[in-house]
């Protein structure tokens, strides 16, 4: 006992207290770093609820200083986006991801791997740029097409990794089972593998949503804005996040408002998208 | 040692030849006690007794660089229960995973020398999805698919082939009734196949195998994850398949390969140290390998 | 029969070219190469994100060379172009946001691995990444009205009267400002750092815990001899990774740092980031020169992530590996 107590130095008593003391400090943390999130909820109830009326969902927005409007076409130009990333980024993603774990384990499936990995912590901004040069120069417009080539890129590498990850937890008994039927392996990875990963696959596509439709920055400049509907894809569109910036930073009463009313409509969205995938993991795991 | 695997071989196909005219009145157990003379004899017996199903010829299986079967040539008689017993580790499972190209499913896996089934070379120059609808596998953990319903899982190997059976229905209820669980799933057939207990769902994956119509059924220790009731099912139902099914069961049980089998091959480090009739190599084995092992000296 | 002649070295070399795989269903090959397609076109999306990056900024590029990144001047009317402001902005409020949420993420991380209670830990871990669903441009709203006049009023004047000696504490309290900026950065970095820490952490094998809780060890000293010291690179990667998001960070941080390209030792001045000139000025830039100067931005931006990016997975992988083999 001796021995211990001079590895670790001090009398018992300091070492208890420095243990409680590091303990109180770990949880206050803990509680420091949720006080925003309570904050942020907070404020989003209050002035969220005070904005939000039938108009927001169903009228356009009004011209500076006049009071009213809504936000219709900014919601339904916000799932237009989606619709379109999900669109462009999922199949090749799932595709991509079903590479990884059938094939993935000579170089190109690690420099597969890799460069997903990279591309994940690429600023959505600089995406922006990326597709901005890549579509809107060259097709001379801003579009919905654009914006939403811009969020299916950034949901790309997560789709990919979801879906390896996910394939890798399939027990491989599962894919003997099928070949030993005489199933050809594509078959099998398609209608066995796939389909038994899909509900945890499915829940990491939808945190991938979640986080692509509060996303801002990368459809500033490519789906741009639009303050009446949009016609076609090959439009500028309204989304809730930009509409919700540039409201935010006027200077009108009436906008921060309706900024308000949009960031709750837009939380609520997201959030109940990462409940949603979270209670289904949940559920999964006990069944 | 080496006299008791290799040089065997080479004498194989003549004297199996001969051993099936001119020797084929005389009783097996006349054979010499060991040696080559005595594996051939095992030969004799099962070419005697009918045609081979299916045939191994110098058979040799790795894993990378490492060689697991060691140049194997063993005949699987038609419409008998073939046990392929031996000590963990001895190949036996790669053996069998040979016989319907499960083998090369394993990444590094590889194998040369021949594979024959009905005569016909398998091992390579065909489709192995092909062989695998012909040789169908049981494993060793049962393994139904999670996402599907017990009648789905049924139809699973026909359906994934993009098959529509003409009378699902009847066809579900013939393939479970053949593993004897239709009466205890008939009234839960849209349940789900995980909610079956072990046994249960090991004969859910005969059925599943069955409703494909192989003609022959490997069975890769199939009884193991199993308790010792369950276990006495399959092993009944290995019984009344054997009339219709050439089956091959890998066991490390030895009174289930003596219980359910008409043949028994017992490999040690990948080689074929011996192979006769069940009943014969049990009573009286000619090997002093095979002896300690199925007394329980080794293994 | 003839017997064949066989050399001894007969089964391993003879045996790769009867790979048994060229007679395969040519499903399964199909199926194989569709899948390497797409899975291309995550490494084709990168590089044509590098290439068309290279491209819109080459303009900037050939003008300016490496002045760019030293020189202070940013005037689009003149055409003078130099980064050194967003760079300077984006590198402090980026610091700043560490130098808070480290010692925070640290403590979630510690907290939820190894001392709370086990009904606490889901929920507690889930509240904690509800913080990263949250999107950018909502913290940016809610530091407008809620955060921004909190550090006017509270906290800006409470650290000029205890700190304000120090050249980084005064001037006036705007509210909007890299002080402001920082912490909004580090309530969103937060959840990376403490959930990658936590994974981290969890990897260690029990039996290092175990080993020093057998010697008499409280659950401090355990956490700080025994886990801490094995997952230190790990933690590392993890700093890494939020940093790696602070940089990049846009929405929020372009709404509350004040957008001015000036360089000021006081925090509670404005300032501006490479992300925020960018938000701000790509869609207002006319002149070539000047978009490209703002895609040369967002070029270093790429390049700063991407490399910060393979570092903390570098050291992330190690600590796994580690993890791995000690189980």
């Amino acid at each position: 006992m001796t021995e211990v107590v001079e590895r670790f130095g001090g009398s018992v008593r300091v070492r208890v207290l420095k243990d409680r003391l590091v303990r109180g400090a770990c949880a206050g943390a803990a509680l420091v770093a949720l006080v925003p999130l309570f904050s942020v909820l907070y404020y989003l109830t209050v002035r969220g609820l005070a904005g939000l009326d039938a108009a927001f969902f169903t009228e356009l927005p009004k011209p500076v200083g006049e009071e009213g409007g809504g936000m219709a076409n900014a919601i339904v130009g916000s799932l237009q986006l989606v619709g379109l990333a999900c669109l462009f980024g999922i199949p090749p993603g799932v595709l991509a991801g079903i590479y990884l774990a059938e094939f993935g384990n000579g170089a190109f499936g690690r420099v597969v791997r890799f460069c997903a990995d990279v591309m994940s912590g690429v600023p959505s901004i600089t995406i922006g740029i990326f597709v901005y040069a890549l579509v809107v120069l060259r097709t001379k417009q801003f579009s919905a097409f654009a914006g939403g080539l811009a969020l299916a890129v950034i949901m790309l590498p997560t789709v990919t990794r979801t879906t390896e990850e996910l394939l890798k937890l399939v027990p491989e008994a599962l894919r003997e089972a099928a070949l030993g039927l005489g199933v050809p392996k594509w078959r099998a990875t398609l209608r066995i593998m796939l389909r038994t990963a899909a509900p945890g696959i499915a829940t990491g596509i939808m945190l991938a949503v979640a986080r692509v439709a509060g996303e801002t920055a990368p459809l500033l400049f490519t789906a741009f804005g639009n303050r009446f509907w949009s016609r076609g894809l090959d439009e500028p569109v309204a989304s809730l996040p930009v509409q919700i910036y540039t409201y935010a930073v006027s200077p009108y009463e009436e906008w921060h408002r309706q900024a308000w009313a949009a960031a709750l409509v837009l939380v609520g969205l997201v959030l109940s998208l990462n409940i949603l995938a979270r209670v289904l993991v949940r559920h999964r795991v006990r069944t | 040692m080496d006299l008791v695997g290799r040089p065997a071989d080479a004498g194989r196909v003549a004297f199996e030849r001969e051993a099936s005219s001119s020797r084929a009145p005389s009783a097996p157990f006349a054979g010499a006690p060991n040696g080559e003379h005595a594996q051939s004899d095992a030969d004799a017996v099962a070419s005697r007794a009918q045609t081979s199903k299916m045939r191994t010829e110098e058979l040799r299986a790795f894993f990378g660089r490492s060689e697991v079967i060691r140049g194997i040539t063993l005949p699987i008689p038609e419409k008998k229960v073939t046990a392929i017993i031996g000590p963990s580790g001895c190949g036996k499972s790669t053996f069998i995973r040979c016989l319907n190209r499960m083998h090369e499913v394993v990444p590094g896996a590889r194998s040369t020398g021949k594979v024959l089934l009905d005569g016909q070379e398998i091992s390579r120059g065909v489709d192995p999805v092909r062989i695998r609808r012909r040789v169908g596998m049981v494993f060793q953990k049962p393994n139904p698919f999670p996402t599907m319903s017990i009648r789905d899982n049924v139809l699973a190997g026909l359906r994934l082939n993009g098959l529509r059976p003409k009378d699902p229905a009847s066809l579900v209820e013939s393939a479970l009734r053949r593993v004897a669980l239709w009466d205890e799933v008939k009234d839960g057939l849209g349940r789900s196949g995980l909610s079956l207990s072990g046994g249960q769902q090991q004969r859910l994956c005969i059925a599943r195998t069955l409703a494909t119509e192989p003609e022959v059924i490997l069975m890769d220790e199939p009884c193991s994850a199993l308790d010792p009731i369950a276990t006495a099912r399959v092993e009944e139902l290995i019984h009344e398949l054997q009339s219709s099914y050439t089956i091959v069961i890998v066991t490390h049980n030895m009174q289930q390969a003596a219980r359910v089998s008409d043949y028994t091959a017992f490999f040690y480090m990948g080689e074929l140290i011996e192979h006769g009739r069940t009943d014969a190599m049990f009573t009286r084995p000619r090997q002093q390998k095979t002896e300690d092992y199925i007394t329980g000296r080794f293994g | 029969m003839a017997q064949p002649v066989q050399s001894p070295s007969v089964p391993v070399s003879r045996a790769p070219s009867k790979r048994a795989r060229g007679e395969g269903n040519v499903g399964d090959a199909v199926f194989r190469w569709l899948t390497a397609a797409f899975a291309a076109t995550v490494v084709v999306t990168l590089l044509a994100m590098a290439a068309e990056m290279v491209g819109a900024s080459w303009l900037s590029i050939r003008e300016f060379g490496a002045e760019f990144i030293v020189s202070r001047d940013w005037n689009p009317v003149t055409e003078e172009f130099g980064a050194l402001p967003f760079i300077y902005g984006t590198v402090v409020s980026s610091l700043l946001a560490l130098a808070i949420s480290v010692p925070i993420s640290f403590g979630v991380a510690i907290f939820l691995s190894e001392m709370a209670p086990d009904w606490l830990r889901n929920p507690l871990g889930f509240l904690v990444e509800l913080l990263a669903a949250v999107p950018s441009v909502v913290y940016g709203l809610w530091g407008i009205f809620a955060l921004a006049p909190w550090m006017r009023d509270t906290v800006e004047p409470a650290l000029r009267e205890h700190l304000g000696f120090l050249p980084f504490f005064q001037g006036p309290n705007q509210g909007y400002g890299m002080l402001t900026g920082g912490v909004v950065l580090a309530i969103m970095i937060t959840p990376t750092i403490s959930s990658v820490s936590r994974e981290v952490l969890r990897v260690v094998p029990r039996t290092f815990r175990e080993a020093a809780l057998g010697l008499g060890a409280t659950r401090w000293e355990t956490i700080a001899t025994a886990v801490i010291p094995v997952a230190r690179s790990g933690l590392v990667g993890a700093v890494i990774l939020g940093l790696g998001r602070a940089l990049g960070e846009t929405m929020a941080i372009t709404m509350l740092i004040g957008n001015r390209p000036e360089i000021d030792v006081s925090l509670f001045a404005p300032a501006y980031t490479m992300a925020s000139v960018i938000a701000n000025e790509f869609t207002e830039a006319t002149e070539d020169l000047y978009l490209a100067a703002l895609a040369e931005i967002g070029l270093l931006l790429f390049l700063v992530t991407v490399l910060l990016n393979v570092l903390a997975r570098l050291l992330v992988w190690r600590v796994q590996a580690q993890g791995g083999a000690a189980t």
